[in-house]
């Protein structure tokens, strides 16, 4: 007598979801809903009218959008955006990540130092614009008259209030601001690479640069993307800390897009037109990290530590 | 005690967050504001005073509920910046207090567009000694198409030269009576290595403050009268091309340094400047004495702060009397109040009566009312309050600050050009351009 065993494997299939779980996601579906998809829903509305966040609105069809691309402060406004992009990235990548390797380290001097990196972390962005705003007082701020008293008064400038200034400025202030929250990434991520990598390049007689570009910066490829993603995405928000400190001015030298955008609604009051800026930007955000999540390969998370 | 003054007309400068806030507490703290039952009307007031400001206003109300059983006034207090979103969203709501604080101008005027603001002109012509106890100056903010939709709730705040007399003894110099006296003592003082005038650029509405005397010295009223009638090229006035050739003619002169830019005034920055003997001068409301009171109290105890009016601007058809700033702030009926006769009660009696009249100019405050000479001229720095009040009191005109007159979408837009107008970034025609595409939007 023969015994044939029958295995039956079930057959993975979605099951429809069953009332408990709906149950259970309800106050989040509806939070989500009612927070960001019906504020979304009538923003998309609102772009479509002329309000100014008193009166009645008035539906004017597709004019906002027209406008939005022919608009010169606007376009001024996005050019300033992609070049903060740009300037945020490239100011805080390698400072971030040769910071964050530094701190992976487990040497005590090292700790200490970190507890310092992270201090502008911990400060709310206002306080540090106003602080900045203090230190770069082209009269009684502290770097002027550092400059005056070494004698370097020809150094001395009026930071925030020259217009080809200003913009590099802030994004200096926003990198120090920021560096630390990447470095802390890179710390992580430098934390988890395993201690054979480094060890079998050692007995291959690699040095320390040849580590760093061999088996570091590859091993840290998915924190790079995360890190991009974060900091290009985040610039797409930036508001408050340039917000206190130049108020998109001088003249319109750091208005940048999210700025514009309060400013034209709450401001100007031009709710519907604002209302596109929003949008806008809320696609930028969405498209831009899909776009990243696409040609980097992060969505795939292939591995790193393969044949270990 | 004054400090709120320093951010009075300055909501750009907002923080970020702040406002945000604010603007979220608006959407939630709206509603049920209206009075309940009760034998007496109870009718909300909103204000954005301070400090003994606030004390006054409390003690005035709780007097006037005592005296007037019928009514019961309650006053809720806010914080100047935010307030401002508070009432937009609250007046979008058509769900405002019985009575608000408003600075009149423009945004008083979008709120009467929309309907939501009550006509005083019946109540004040029906009794015309309240009518007449307001310098007449000072209804202007308030006042659209001859209808007076404002009552004075405190001081008037014109816009006056203050300068350091140990500067001006030190370099023999007097107070310039003209513009072209203004630009000898410019040069006079940047040859001695000092900066002629202070100048709070980064503020953006400090700009102002020039622009609107120029052009009221050349031109007069009427100028920025056919702006605010929406005539078309208004801004290309040569009267507004002059002003601002002028402006930048003075700051190419070196009169404000080279970081004005960058210097804020609503951290105290610009103030500081005069007092410490940086700067000859500085072209300001009179709240900033009321700053450099609490700043450096010596300064102006030992005698050493003087003031004098916008000069007179050679070959100009404006009147030298005249004068800009803040006229005054204003409580405003709404008109959805359901007690809109005990508002106009609490208006009458409560607001600048003399008890608070004399209160206030025991703070150092200017009421914009009739024959007070007497009660200045004993008060704490008399001389100081006499000089604003007889300007005040000698004024043909006194303009609102534009950015509080204007619609705010051009309002902003002029910051914004006159920033770089300054800056000498754009060129008083392109300021004019630019303008005018502002004009009826």
């Amino acid at each position: 007598m023969s015994m044939s065993v029958t295995v039956r494997v079930a057959p993975i299939r979605r099951r429809p979801a069953s009332w408990p779980a709906l149950l259970w996601t309800a106050p989040a579906l509806c939070f989500y809903a009612l927070f960001a998809l019906f504020p979304l829903l009538v923003a998309v509305y609102l772009s479509f009218t002329n309000w100014n966040g008193i009166a009645q609105a008035v539906w004017i069809g597709p004019a906002n959008w027209l406008h939005f691309f022919s608009d010169p402060l606007t376009l001024h406004a996005i050019g300033l955006t992609v070049e903060m992009m740009i300037l945020t990235w490239v100011l805080q990548t390698p400072l971030s990540l040769l910071l964050g390797v530094f701190m992976a380290g487990q040497q005590r001097y090292r700790a200490v130092l970190s507890v310092f990196y992270f201090l502008p972390l911990l400060f709310s962005t206002v306080a540090i614009g106003i602080t900045w705003v203090s230190i770069l007082d082209p009269n009684f701020g502290l770097i002027n008259v550092a400059l005056r008293a070494l004698g370097l008064s020809s150094w001395a400038r009026g930071w925030l209030g020259d217009p080809g200034l200003a913009f590099y400025v802030v994004a200096i202030v926003i990198a120090w601001q920021f560096i630390p929250f990447h470095s802390l990434l890179y710390m992580t991520g430098a934390r988890q690479i395993p201690r054979e990598l480094y060890d079998v390049a050692e007995i291959d007689g690699a040095g320390r640069l040849r580590k760093f570009f061999a088996i570091t910066l590859p091993q840290l490829k998915y924190t790079i993307i995360t890190s991009s993603i974060f900091m290009l995405t985040g610039s797409l928000t930036y508001f408050d800390l340039i917000w206190v400190m130049t108020g998109g001015g001088p003249g319109y030298a750091t208005r940048i897009l999210p700025l514009h955008m309060y400013i034209t609604a709450f401001m100007d009051e031009q709710v519907g037109y604002g209302s596109v800026i929003a949008l806008v930007l809320a696609i930028s955000g969405i498209a831009l990290s899909l776009l990243l999540l696409r040609v980097t390969g992060f969505l795939r998370m292939s591995s790193q530590l393969e044949g270990l | 005690m004054q400090q709120r003054r320093l951010s009075r007309r300055d909501f750009l400068q907002t923080t970020g967050a702040v406002s945000l806030a604010a603007l979220l507490s608006g959407c939630f703290g709206v509603g049920g504001q209206s009075g309940g039952g009760g034998s007496a009307q109870s009718i909300v007031v909103w204000d954005i005073s301070t400090g003994n400001d606030q004390k006054l206003i409390q003690d005035i109300t709780a007097k006037f509920n005592q005296t007037h059983p019928s009514i019961h006034a309650t006053v809720q207090f806010f914080q100047n910046d935010p307030y401002k979103q508070k009432l937009q969203v609250a007046m979008g709501a058509h769900q405002p207090p019985d009575i608000f604080f408003g600075w009149g101008g423009g945004i008083l005027k979008s709120y009467i567009d929309a309907g939501d603001v009550y006509d005083l002109t019946p109540d004040l012509n029906a009794d015309p000694a309240w009518r007449d106890r307001f310098l007449p100056s000072s209804l202007g903010a308030a006042t659209f198409n001859g209808h007076i939709y404002g009552i004075p709730n405190d001081g008037v705040q014109p816009v006056v030269f203050l300068y350091n007399k140990d500067i001006f003894a030190k370099y023999k110099l007097s107070i310039p009576q003209t513009w072209g006296d203004l630009l000898n003592l410019v040069k006079t003082v940047r040859q001695q290595g000092l900066q002629p005038i202070a100048l709070g650029g980064a503020s953006k509405w400090t700009y102002l403050m020039y622009e609107m005397y120029l052009v009221d010295r050349l031109g007069g009223p009427q100028v920025f009268d056919a702006i605010m009638a929406n005539q078309p090229n208004a801004w290309s006035n040569p009267v507004i091309i002059k002003a601002n050739t002028m402006i930048q003619d003075l700051v190419a002169a070196g009169a404000f340094g080279s970081g004005f830019a960058s210097v804020s005034y609503d951290t105290g920055q610009a103030s500081a400047l005069l007092y410490t003997g940086k700067a000859a001068m500085h072209l300001m409301g009179t709240w900033d004495f009321g700053t450099i009171l609490n700043d450096d109290p010596s300064f102006i105890q030992q005698g050493k702060l003087g003031w004098f009016p916008f000069p007179a601007v050679e070959g100009g058809i404006g009147d030298p009397s005249n004068l800009t700033g803040v006229p005054c702030n204003y409580y405003s009926v709404a008109k959805t109040s359901k007690a809109i006769q005990a508002c106009v009660t609490y208006l009458k009696d409560a607001v600048l009566n003399d008890e608070a009249v004399d209160r206030r100019i025991a703070l150092g405050e200017i009421p914009p009312v009739q024959g007070i000479e007497n009660k200045l001229s004993s008060a704490p720095h008399s001389d100081w309050l006499l000089f604003v009040y007889r300007l005040v009191q000698k004024a043909v005109h006194f303009q609102l600050a534009w950015d509080q007159a204007l619609p705010p979408q051009p309002a902003q837009a002029l910051l914004a050009n006159l920033d770089q107008l300054f800056l000498r970034q754009i060129s008083p025609q392109q300021f004019s351009a630019n303008m005018n595409q502002t004009i009826g939007t």
